[in-house]
């Protein structure tokens, strides 16, 4: 019994960084919600698929020399009539492969949703920052410009936005411009929600003792709500940016519908489906409902892992 | 109250003025309309002639004066587009647009509350269930998907209804009305679906939350205890006590309703404003741009003020401080 205790150290788990991430609450949620993780997936697969477009398309559809006019109408699966060429997904009216095109509008979509999310974050975060900090007569006409804006559908908007920015640039440089227009248009349309959240939240913790502290330390205002104050109203911005998301696209692919939008040089998505509005009635449905199909999956399922991750960040939901 | 009113009738008369300048400033600096109205073959005389009769030879204060007096008694001016005015533009396609608000508004309103209160009372259902996932896709697909789809389906592939147009209308003291002719009515169907359908899902979803949060109430279970029949408890119990919150958001949408008609009337080439407006800011149209602005804001703020005052004569816990409610 003299012997002590031998006491045998525990076998050190390496703590990895991914372990800690894989066992933290939010992917403990996110492993259990099938939804979740479907959505996610198709989210995922489609933005990749978007991003490595040029080597997944079979064919460069904005390359002339590539198309074959006789190519026009191959019903998708089929074999063309005069070439005998095969396409997945069909060609359109100037025998561009359906597929390659979906790839291509799907990049465009993607990156006028993701640039204007980011605009609108951007120019929310910054205002919203400032009118919960600074108060008094900023944070009056800050919210007041938000409230009035907010009166006004943001589809309404942006197309009027567009419009203005159509009428500002010179005509020969508006298909050039287009895009960066619409991301301007629908970032604009859409900060109010993200300054709303960050302004309430900055009103919150502006008054707890650690901004206090700080403030007595002599740290400027702008480190302060940079460095404290912001970490703090990340996750809300999160889940608004998540459903942003979903919305910017759709009011891109509105727009782009509707003729006010991308050029038919850069097609996205919205006008893709505007081109196969045209051919609906003539039966060639292939060319109208792949890239409306595409649309509708990419929105609905941001749309769905945007619901999740509200639920998840939620802590009063836990 | 009365001092409520008035504080909201001047923040709405300052709305309307920042919206008047945005409109201003889009008719002084936007483009230069002379270019657009004359061709590339033009002379100097041409230009000169057009640009004092469009009246941007003036300085800017004279013509923003002009500018605030002009539109308050609805003169825009001419379109670059059709050489005509504006006024006269709008109002004669002004019936069309609110006839088709009006039209799938009610739909919305019926749809919408009906559904309500079948998915709450039937809340482990099997129907039920099937409409809340089904109004889940709905609140994703975009409005413009859902005209296509419904064309696809009653135009192309049945052929029961038509795909575009007003069918034939008939005028009622200068109002165009697409409601006294067969065809009228049969050209109104899918565009009021296409642009109800989201205000449906909406208000639907909206009826069953607060339906089922009152459902659980004590008075209701006082309401069973004491053996009135379920339906007199579902309806005059339950319902009327949901309805504060569905006619405020109701309301609001009414103005959204306006708004998206713009992507309905494209979709059907139904001859209201929304198309006049889409058409304005392909071809920069700004005086039409302009106008519809002005137009389409007084409706948006008559309604916001409209709803305000309903919401605080319904409620009478809004009337102790109304300052403490926040958020505004």
């Amino acid at each position: 019994m003299t012997d002590a205790p031998v006491t045998t150290p525990a076998p050190k788990v390496r703590d990895s960084r991914f372990r800690r991430i894989w066992e933290s609450d939010f992917m403990w949620s996110f492993r259990h919600a099938p939804v979740a993780i479907a959505s996610f997936a198709v989210v995922l697969i489609l933005i990749l698929s978007a991003v490595f477009a040029p080597l997944i398309a079979p064919f460069d559809p904005f390359n002339p020399a590539s198309l074959n006019l006789m190519n026009g109408f191959t019903p998708p699966g089929e074999a063309n009539a005069f070439t005998g060429d095969t396409f997945l997904l069909g060609t359109d009216d100037q025998g561009r492969d359906v597929f390659s095109t979906i790839l291509y509008g799907m990049r465009i979509s993607l990156f006028v949703g993701f640039a204007a999310v980011f605009l609108a974050m951007l120019i929310g975060i910054t205002l919203g920052l400032i009118a919960g900090y600074v108060g008094g007569w900023t944070e009056t006409i800050i919210m007041r410009i938000a409230d009035v804006q907010l009166t006004f559908p943001a589809i309404l908007v942006a197309m009027l936005i567009f419009g203005i920015a159509k009428g500002i640039t010179p005509p020969a440089y508006r298909d050039q411009m287009a895009l960066w227009v619409l991301i301007l248009a629908i970032g604009l349309s859409d900060w109010v929600q993200f300054a709303r959240v960050v302004r309430g939240t900055t009103l919150v913790e502006k008054n707890k003792e650690y901004v206090q502290a700080a403030r007595l330390i002599g740290r400027s205002p702008i480190i302060i709500m940079l460095k404290h104050i912001l970490p703090n109203v990340l996750n809300p911005v999160l889940v608004i940016a998540t459903i942003s998301l979903a919305l910017a696209i759709i009011a891109e692919a509105t727009l782009s519908f509707l003729g006010v939008g991308a050029p038919p040089t850069k097609p996205s998505l919205g006008t893709l489906i505007r081109i196969g509005q045209e051919f609906m009635f003539s039966g060639e449905w292939w060319i109208l409902l792949f890239p409306a199909g595409t649309l509708l999956a990419l929105a609905l399922s941001i749309n769905l892992l945007g619901d999740w991750l509200r639920d998840a960040l939620n802590p009063r939901l836990r | 109250m009365l001092a409520y009113i008035i504080r909201r009738v001047a923040q709405s008369v300052l709305v309307l003025l920042v919206v008047g300048l945005v409109a201003f400033a889009m008719f002084r600096f936007v483009g230069d309309p002379v270019d657009n109205m004359l061709g590339q073959e033009r002379t100097v005389a041409d230009i000169e002639r057009l640009r004092s009769e469009l009246g941007l030879d003036q300085n800017f204060a004279v013509q923003y004066y002009k500018f605030l007096t002009n539109a308050v008694q609805g003169n825009f001016g001419l379109s670059y587009r059709q050489g005509r005015p504006v006024a006269d533009i709008l109002i004669e396609r002004l019936p069309a647009t609110l006839e088709l608000a009006f039209v799938s508004g009610l739909l919305a309103l019926i749809g919408g509350i009906g559904l309500g209160i079948y998915t709450a009372i039937r809340r482990r259902g099997i129907s039920a269930n099937i409409i809340m996932t089904a109004s889940l896709i709905g609140v994703s697909l975009p409005t413009f998907l859902i005209g296509i789809l419904l064309i696809y389906v009653f135009s192309v592939e049945l052929g029961w209804l038509p795909s575009f147009g007003r069918g034939e209308v008939t005028f009622v003291n200068g109002w165009s009305t697409g409601f006294l002719t067969k065809s009228g009515l049969q050209a109104l169907i899918l565009p009021a679906i296409t642009l109800g359908l989201y205000q449906m899902t909406l208000i639907m979803r909206l009826v069953r939350t607060e339906m089922l949060e009152v459902l659980r109430m004590d008075y209701i279970r006082f309401a069973r205890a004491r053996g009135i029949r379920e339906r007199s408890i579902n309806f005059r119990h339950a319902l009327k006590n949901t309805l504060v919150p569905v006619i405020t958001i109701t309301g609001l949408q009414l103005g959204s309703i306006i708004a998206f008609a713009i992507i309905t009337e494209t979709v059907f080439q139904w001859p209201g404003v929304g198309l006049l407006f889409i058409n304005a800011i392909q071809f920069v149209d700004i005086p039409v741009m302009a106008a519809y602005l002005m137009m389409i804001s007084v409706m948006f703020v008559g309604i916001n003020l409209i709803v305000d005052m309903l919401y605080f004569a319904i409620d009478p816990r809004l009337r102790v401080d109304r300052s403490a409610a926040g958020g505004h």
